[in-house]
């Protein structure tokens, strides 16, 4: 018996749905063995990992927290991975968003006028554009990967907060915990729903959304940056602007990874410290390929991906798993649906007999 | 001699299923000793598919292959060579930076010997088949046709039996395809088979003694070349396509539209070809042939009339356009004074293959009204440009929005040039706008720009296929090494003149026909 791989000539459109499924379904099982092997049991480990955190109202707010800079990180991702610009740097342009911000909001905790979250949010979504659009100068200008030069500069943007919050940042009544001031109140981002921590962050969500899926789906400069992304020299052929589609791109994908930082420091958080982001900018990068680079499918990814850090904490707690178990699923989640990818170029054939080899050797030489 | 009663080849019942199309259905051909067969048939009829099984690159799903009476499993390239079995593809497989005698070591592998071990054995085989080429020199610095030569000889090398060669004279001027037709003859006299893949009929006929045509997958017909005539020969390719001997009716031209007045341009790639002090000028209501050996500076004259490659300011009055200097302009912006341009490689770059059309009709007709509006994208025009196109030029496809690189290559080009002749451009430059078309779409391809000529368009076209040009072309010229030669009304030259041209010789005017039009 044999399975092989028949390439079916085009894409399957039911398995481009059926995929994702599919590799949730894969997961779970997994996930259930795990549990059986590790001497858990399955089905109800499995609900505390998935479905006890979102058993109340708080469990949502939180699962909102988690989702939101994920998402924005994750749409700015769809718009230059669509350009096949590899940005991995969403986590240091977020730091560098949060830095950005806060430097502003620590020095006016006084003011009482609206305009100084807008401020501090423009200030660090500049940040971020800023940090991206230094991957983008070294790109056009030198033709340096951006693959590297966006991972160097995520150390430099963590070793930048590190330096601030340790040096000029710091609060001066802070017992010299590495830690801002608190922001004042004119900084922070409101709550959505008294007493929960979900915040305001969710309308500017909302909003990259729709701004990214008129961008991808509707737009001219959507549309040119997907030509440049699948064929350079077709964009080439019709006189694209390359250049000036690679820094827009990068500065989208920087803009949004800062607003995610600076919407941390400015909601939840309320202060910069040195852990803004537990690897959001790296989730989003898993994130923005489950959502196949697609808006809608992004929102539905960052969702689960929060809900497996969530899902992770309330398994430390209630079933004394290790705090690896996030990582785990994330991974598990990633590497099925790559291997369901495939089913949607090739189509499973199930042999139940070997065909005979008809093979003469070549040594046999000719007959004459 | 029992060789001459087994054939050397003989294929029975070669099928072979890809997704989506049977490539090869129910195959036999059989090829004698010392013969020279020809394999006949239009683009996508399975010529490439069988010599890949007989080359052993890919398997048959059925069907049986005897090699000199025995029956056998190619399973690599390998064992073909082993038993005899020599390819020389189309495009080459050669290492531009080393020189000829180590080229063909490396293909040969380390037992035949080092590149010095090898060089006497080189020039014997390269003289007594009367192919002079020198073991030392480096691959960059020969010709085309030389490097063909290295490829052939690759092949001699070892014992031949079987030499298949993929449409050998396309990148040939006529005279280099005589000689190499001398060494081919010699080479059956001493009893090796050759397989001939083309489409050029009269090339065939003079060649081969048999020959095979495919059409659809299937063998439509056995014949011996030169007891057929054209016709007869591309209807077994083609069936009953209309436009196969159309001739078409010259014409003068009118006011100059294009000119383009000593252009140089020097190519920073040591490999590539710089430009020398081209003159030309297309005008309305003419089409201008441009002939050439590709890799004679028609992709750098391409890229520097579209504007893929731009000239500075101060030489932007090297090409001129119904009297504006654009040679500094972008491709969009030339696009905007009404030209428009087909490139050469339809997928990759005239076209994006995992775009759906109506997305690769935008993506040159953006400019045209009402397909974006405030950045957005109007998707009801582009659909109906998209669909217009392929109604008006007959584009076989399932519907608009079916990816470009599922397109065969004479629809996928029809939907190309359909898409710049819909824009109604003043002038449209054409590369190679039938290169791997099949018979019947390469007809309806030239009755559109016939169309678009009489229209009062300028065209220009620069093509390998010298046939072509003679049939569609009011005027001539060849490029040949950065060089245009001086264009002579078509009617006024003869394809051995041309010829000369595509060689380097450009003082021929007063020059006798002595050989026969090809």
């Amino acid at each position: 018996m044999l399975l092989s791989l028949q390439p079916r000539g085009e894409a399957s459109r039911a398995m481009l749905w059926f995929s994702p499924l599919l590799a949730a379904l894969l997961t779970l099982l997994s996930g259930a063995l795990l549990f059986a092997l590790l001497g858990h049991p399955p089905l109800e480990t499995l609900k505390v990992l998935l479905v006890d955190p979102l058993g109340d109202l708080y469990g949502v707010s939180e699962l909102l927290v988690k989702a939101l800079p994920i998402l924005l990180c994750a749409l700015g991702l769809a718009v230059v991975y669509n350009a096949r610009i590899w940005n991995i740097g969403a986590e240091g342009q977020l730091l560098i968003g949060a830095l950005a911000g806060s430097a502003l909001a620590v020095n006016i905790i006084d003011w009482d006028s609206r305009w100084a979250l807008v401020l501090t949010l423009l200030l660090g979504t500049l940040g971020g554009a800023a940090w991206a659009g230094l991957c983008a100068w070294l790109k056009t200008a030198f033709n340096a990967n951006e693959i590297l030069t966006s991972i160097m500069l995520n150390y430099i943007a963590l070793n930048l907060l590190l330096f601030a919050v340790h040096g000029p940042l710091k609060d001066p009544e802070g017992f010299n915990f590495p830690e801002s001031a608190m922001f004042g109140d004119a900084t922070r981002l409101p709550e959505l729903i008294e007493g929960l921590r979900v915040h305001g962050g969710f309308y500017f969500a909302l909003l990259a959304l729709v701004v990214v899926w008129v961008l991808l789906q509707k737009s001219f400069l959507g549309f040119q940056i997907k030509v440049l992304g699948l064929d350079k020299r077709a964009a080439g052929f019709v006189g694209f602007r390359d250049k000036k589609l690679v820094w827009i791109a990068l500065l989208i994908s920087g803009g949004l990874a800062g607003l995610a930082g600076v919407a941390e420091v400015t909601g939840p958080i309320g202060q910069l410290v040195p852990q803004v982001s537990p690897g959001y900018g790296y989730a989003a990068i898993t994130v923005a390929f489950l959502g196949r680079l697609n808006p809608i499918g992004i929102v539905f990814a960052s969702l689960l991906m929060a809900l497996l850090y969530l899902g992770g904490e309330n398994a430390q707690m209630a079933a004394n798993l290790p705090q690896s178990i996030t990582q785990l699923f994330q991974g598990m989640v990633l590497f099925f649906l790559l291997a369901c990818d495939v089913l949607i170029l090739y189509r499973p054939r199930l042999k139940l007999w070997a065909r005979k080899p008809q093979l003469v050797s070549a040594k046999e030489g000719p007959a004459t | 001699m029992p060789e001459s009663q087994t054939a050397r080849l003989q294929l029975c019942g070669i099928t072979k299923q890809y997704p989506g199309c049977l490539a090869n259905d129910r195959i036999d051909l059989s090829i004698q000793p010392g013969e020279i067969h020809a394999l006949l048939g239009e683009n996508g009829a399975g010529k490439s598919t069988l010599m890949k099984i007989i080359y052993g690159v890919t398997q048959p799903d059925a069907g049986e292959i005897h090699w000199q009476g025995e029956r056998v499993t190619m399973r690599d390239p390998a064992q073909a060579r082993e038993r005899g079995i020599g390819m020389v593809f189309q495009h080459f497989s050669l290492f531009e930076t080393l020189s000829v005698a180590e080229n063909i070591a490396l293909a040969l592998g380390a037992k035949a010997g080092t590149p010095k071990q090898l060089e006497p054995k080189i020039r014997e085989v390269s003289q007594r088949y009367g192919m002079p080429l020198e073991p030392q020199r480096l691959v960059h610095s020969l010709s085309i046709g030389e490097r063909q030569r290295v490829e052939i000889i690759r092949c001699l090398m070892q014992d031949i039996r079987l030499l298949i060669l993929d449409e050998p004279t396309s990148v040939l001027t006529p005279q280099e395809a005589d000689e190499l037709f001398v060494t081919l003859r010699r080479l059956a006299a001493e009893g090796c088979s050759i397989l001939f893949i083309s489409h050029k009929l009269n090339e065939v006929r003079a060649l081969c003694q048999s020959a095979t045509v495919l059409r659809g997958g299937r063998v439509s017909g056995e014949c011996i070349p030169a007891e057929c005539s054209d016709l007869e020969l591309a209807r077994l390719m083609v069936g009953d396509a209309e436009g196969l001997e159309a001739e078409y009716p010259k014409s003068e031209g009118r006011a100059p539209f294009l000119r383009v007045e000593r252009l140089s341009w020097h190519n920073a790639d040591p490999f590539g070809v710089s430009l020398e002090e081209v003159d030309l000028e297309v005008r309305a209501g003419e089409i201008v042939g441009i002939a050439g050996v590709a890799g004679n500076g028609q992709d750098e004259l391409l890229a520097l009339l579209s504007g893929e490659q731009r000239l500075s300011a101060a030489q932007a009055m090297r090409i001129r356009f119904l009297g504006d200097d654009v040679a500094h302009l972008r491709p969009d912006a030339r696009r905007r004074h009404g030209m428009a341009f087909v490139p050469a490689e339809r997928l990759g770059h005239g076209a994006v293959p995992s775009m759906s059309l109506a997305d690769n009709g935008l993506l040159t007709a953006y400019q045209q009204t009402g397909m974006v509006e405030q950045g957005l994208i109007r998707r009801g025009k582009v659909h109906a440009f998209a669909e217009q196109v392929i109604q008006r030029f007959a584009v076989k496809t399932p519907d608009a929005q079916t990816p470009a690189a599922s397109l065969s290559g004479g629809n996928l080009q029809k939907f190309i040039l359909g898409r710049e002749i819909l824009q109604q451009p003043k002038l449209l430059i054409a590369a190679h706008p039938t290169w791997g078309v099949d018979v019947g779409a390469a007809a309806a391809i030239h009755r559109a720009l016939i169309e678009l000529r009489d229209a009062g368009a300028a065209i220009l076209v620069i093509s390998e296929d010298l046939e072509e040009l003679f049939q569609i072309s009011d005027r001539i010229a060849a490029l040949s090494d950065g060089r245009l030669s001086p264009q002579r009304a078509t009617a006024s030259t003869c394809p051995v003149e041309v010829g000369r041209w595509m060689a380097g010789q450009f003082d021929t005017s007063d020059a006798p026909v002595s050989t026969s039009a090809a």
